[in-house]
């Protein structure tokens, strides 16, 4: 769970998750904008289905990997927030284009 | 004097899956044998290829032993106690072109007029039955029903520990820096000192040229450093090994969803290091082909690449049988990329050879006097 | 800059923006050698002085002057000339200089007469039990997002681990108004007494006062327990409690973070990839690079700089930056001006003078890096668990590359970043073997994963890229 400094005053950028609108602020990776929503778990495994979510908000650990508007395996905390930009977080494994 | 030698009856050099296969059917005779191995068992070749077990597509002078091998993969739990991940779905060989279609014809004719019957000509409709995620251009091509792949990390570790586990001893770690027979004793010089054997048998993969050239049997062996990539997992959509002859490809995927692209494209070898150089350029070429062939894999990711080192001979068929020029040492290399099916049998034709003098298999083609000049 | 426009070979390829980075560039930029510096982030500054130019935290106390002192390093690489292409993944680099580029769904080769690898460090992975539960993260990430953001963890919180990085943390989250419920310090006691002899070197650098008094704030407002010796974390789905061991009793708390934390190591997998050799460095309890003076590898051509040449912290690494700068300035322009090497490596002597003391006291306890239970995970792509890593070592498993016979350990996405250490460590300890011996992954480009898209739309060639119609 987190929470916005009150002192922060910055653009909203409003992306869509999953099909639902959520309010993020420019500056923001994606992995920083699901967490402020609280839009956890972010994936679930490939091998057993277990939830996790961001870990080290680094692009090391790639707990974090969602598609962006229609890229699948990027790493959320490497690309920041865009108006409109469309996020479908990934449950084990991916649909591919069809 | 230094310390005494290691004994055995036989000297195996490389513990690739010819290697192990080999000690393997040589301990199952009762007979004493030590492989000796530079790095560990798989760390080359063997244990870094496509694992494709396929009778498809090989060159008539391999095929006997190609099919006496794939009897041993259908039991190959019985053999070394592991199912080595093997899967038979099938092995599928793609024509982009009518005219393609017509030379494999001819081809699958040719084999049955030799009595072999493993490959199947194919149409457009039984094609896109068998891989309906192929592109809609290809007209048919070449099946072998039988065939698969199999996790070649993994099979040559089991062999390994069946071949201990029937009494043959491993040295890994351990190169060998000499070869001579001294009053009907094969000497093997190493890192670890000597050992000693009545026969030797070199499997030793891309280094086997050295110890060719140590007895005087120089042999014009390449290095080569084929490349394969492996996807992010995908759900499944191709169930046979897909292989192009026109264009360097391969092309599986396993149980977990991942693809392996391979098919031949070479990187750069530095064998005296263990290290390769992957060719982005090449790899980007096999890109371009999965994205012609199979518009559905549009949008995988490459997760890793790498490149394993491998004997390539001129002929592009391995060496196996005797030494023209010394008695007691047997040949077993320079399978040329495509080794890993022909494992499990030619280690048991090796053996028979090695302990009876001679074998009924045909593998008189495969001789290293073909190499010998004049 | 698009990365369809960028030339085809530069002087200088510095991979990463960080301390080391950004003064390195300002050095061979400076110089008048075409110099890159590529960052996968969308900004310079690495982790340390990660948003130093567009951190939305304008109190700037919140984050204390040390991290402001980055938009002077940025500043610096800047005004020098440099080349800075963000928003890019360096994905190979290879002995003949390579290097693969990705940026925005497109990727491309360049090479360089000289590539500097400063890609900094990452954070120690800290297996307990449920440290893959969503609500688990990493000290280091957490401080990301409020710089980045502006954002702090709400709820009951908890830090947990050992290192300067905790203190620094959670003094900057006490000062942003965050509830600290506790830390869990597991800095044993006796790792005081063991860093005694090195306190010296310690007490007379600069970051003995800081250490202090950063500890003396946050012990003032918040509970510190010390001499943890067990954490588990627990929840159904998602972290719910956190239950720990210290000096004979236990004690759960509920808890909706748990940040983790116990030091940082170097980002080795490009360095690795590209075939630099590395050792085990006993003290740091992590394989570091083997490099001459001057940073560079065994690769000629490649040289390795800041925290990913051995952790010292950010003000060792722009020296050892600058020093390989140097290096590049006399090998490549041996006529163009430079820093003093004398006053550079004076200054790093000093910033290093401190590490013995650091090292010593916070090394993590062992069962932090090999974790007792056998069902804690340790490959957390693959969810592989100790006890499977155990059984293949003692089934003879003698390295980390031949657990592919038994698992799939190492061969998720994260290649290694998370697992190899604890996988190293795990084998070495079940077979009586030094970490040295057993080796880690054997790593190979792309460190990070490519697209097939990408990979084919790549030009082929400088010819191939003019070719080619946008």
């Amino acid at each position: 769970m987190f929470r916005r400094l009150p002192e922060i005053v910055q653009r909203v950028v409003t992306i869509t998750v999953d099909g639902q609108r959520v309010a993020a602020q420019e500056g923001d990776s994606v992995a920083a904008a699901l967490l402020a929503a609280g839009l956890t778990p972010t994936r679930l495994t490939p091998v057993s289905g277990a939830p996790r979510a961001p870990y080290c908000m680094m692009g090391v650990c790639f707990e974090c990997i969602v598609t962006i508007d229609g890229v699948a395996n990027r790493q959320g905390c490497l690309v920041p927030v865009r108006e409109a930009m469309q996020v479908t977080t990934i449950a084990g494994r991916r649909e591919l284009a069809i | 004097m230094g310390p005494a030698a290691d004994v055995a009856d036989v000297v195996v050099i490389g513990a690739g899956i010819h290697g192990c296969s080999t000690a393997l059917h040589l301990a199952q005779r009762g007979v004493r044998v030590t492989v000796i191995e530079k790095d560990y068992a798989g760390r080359h070749a063997s244990g870094v290829n496509a694992g494709g077990v396929r009778q498809l597509a090989r060159h008539i002078a391999e095929i006997p032993l190609s099919v006496a091998s794939m009897e041993l993969w259908e039991r190959i739990e019985d053999l070394v106690g592991d199912d080595c991940g093997f899967e038979a779905h099938g092995q599928v060989l793609v024509a982009e072109s009518e005219a393609e279609l017509g030379g494999f014809a001819a081809r699958v004719q040719d084999l049955r007029d030799r009595g072999f019957t493993h490959e199947e000509l194919i149409d457009r409709a039984e094609l896109r039955r068998l891989v309906p995620a192929v592109s809609e251009a290809c007209p048919g091509g070449i099946v072998s029903r039988r065939d698969g792949a199999a996790d070649p990390f993994r099979a040559t570790q089991a062999f390994r520990r069946a071949a201990i586990a029937a009494g043959a001893r491993f040295r890994e770690g351990i190169g060998v820096t000499g070869l001579a027979r001294v009053g009907g004793v094969w000497q093997v010089e190493s890192t670890a000192g000597r050992f000693e054997a009545a026969k030797v048998v070199n499997a030793a993969g891309a280094w086997a040229g050295r110890l060719a050239a140590m007895v005087g049997e120089p042999v014009p062996l390449d290095v080569i450093a084929p490349m394969l990539m492996i996807t992010s997992r995908v759900p499944a959509f191709i169930e046979p090994v897909v292989i192009l002859r026109s264009r360097k490809l391969s092309f599986k995927q396993f149980a977990n969803g991942t693809v392996l692209i391979g098919g031949g494209h070479l990187g750069r070898a530095y064998p005296d290091s263990n290290e390769t150089v992957l060719d982005w350029a090449k790899l980007g070429d096999s890109a371009r082909t999965v994205w012609e062939l199979f518009p559905v894999m549009r949008s995988a990711t490459i997760v890793r690449a790498w490149a394993g080192i491998e004997a390539r001979m001129p002929d592009d068929i391995p060496v196996v049988g005797p030494s023209r020029v010394a008695e007691g040492l047997y040949h077993q290399f320079g399978f040329s990329a495509h080794g890993f099916q022909l494992g499990p049998a030619t280690g048991a034709v090796m053996a028979e050879l090695v302990t009876t003098g001679r074998t009924n298999m045909p593998i008189a083609e495969l001789n290293i006097g073909r190499f010998a000049r004049g | 800059m698009r990365l369809d426009s960028l030339r085809d070979t530069f002087d200088v390829a510095i991979v990463g923006a960080g301390s080391a980075g950004l003064a390195a560039a300002a050095v061979t930029a400076g110089a008048g050698l075409a110099t890159l510096v590529v960052d996968e982030n969308a900004g310079p500054g690495g982790q340390i002085y990660r948003a130093v130019t567009t951190s939305p935290v304008k109190r700037r106390d919140i984050l204390g002057e040390d991290y402001w002192a980055g938009e002077r390093l940025v500043a610096d690489a800047v005004r020098s000339g440099a080349a800075m292409l963000d928003a890019t993944t360096v994905w190979s680099l290879d002995r003949d200089l390579a290097i693969g580029l990705s940026r925005d769904g497109s990727a491309r080769m360049i090479t360089a007469r000289r590539v500097i690898i400063a890609t900094g460090a990452q954070e120690r992975p800290f297996p307990i039990p449920g440290w893959t539960l969503p609500g688990v993260m990493t000290a280091g990430g957490v401080q990301t997002m409020l710089k980045a953001s502006g954002l702090v963890p709400a709820g009951e919180t908890v830090i947990a681990g050992t290192g300067p990085l905790l203190w620094l943390l959670a003094s900057q989250l006490v000062r942003a108004g965050v509830a600290i419920a506790a830390i869990l310090d597991t800095t044993p006691r006796a790792a005081y007494l063991k860093a005694a002899p090195h306190a010296a070197g310690f007490v007379l650098s600069p970051l003995f006062a800081k250490g202090l008094a950063l500890r003396r704030e946050v012990a003032a407002k918040v509970r510190v327990i010390a001499g943890v010796t067990e954490i588990r974390a627990a929840g159904f789905g998602k972290l719910a409690s956190v239950t720990y061991a210290a000096g004979g009793r236990q004690e759960t708390l509920p808890v909706d973070n748990l940040l983790l934390h116990q030091g940082v190591v170097p980002n080795v997998n490009l360095a690795m990839a590209a075939g630099c050799q590395h050792r085990w460095d006993a003290r740091q309890l992590c394989f570091v690079p083997v490099l001459d003076a001057d940073g560079l590898s065994s690769v000629p051509g490649i040289a390795i700089a800041g925290d990913g040449a051995g952790i010292a912290g950010a003000w060792a690494a722009e020296e050892r930056g600058r020093l390989a700068g140097v290096a590049a300035v006399r090998a490549l322009a041996p006529q163009a001006s430079a820093p003093d090497g004398q006053a550079i490596r004076q200054r790093l002597a000093r910033h290093e003078a401190a590490r013995g003391f650091l090292e010593t006291l916070f090394q993590p306890p062992r069962q932090f890096r090999v974790p007792p239970s056998d069902d804690t995970i340790v490959c957390r792509c693959e969810e592989v668990t100790a006890g499977t890593v155990r059984e293949a070592a003692r089934l003879g498993c003698e390295g980390p590359n031949q657990l592919k016979a038994f698992t799939r350990c190492g061969m998720g996405p994260c290649q290694g970043r998370l697992c190899g250490l604890t996988v190293t460590e795990i084998i070495a300890e079940t077979r009586g073997l030094s970490p040295e011996v057993v080796g880690s992954y054997r790593l190979r480009p792309p460190v990070k994963p490519i697209s097939l898209g990408e990979l084919a739309r790549m030009p082929a060639s400088a010819a191939a890229v003019k070719a080619v119609v946008r």
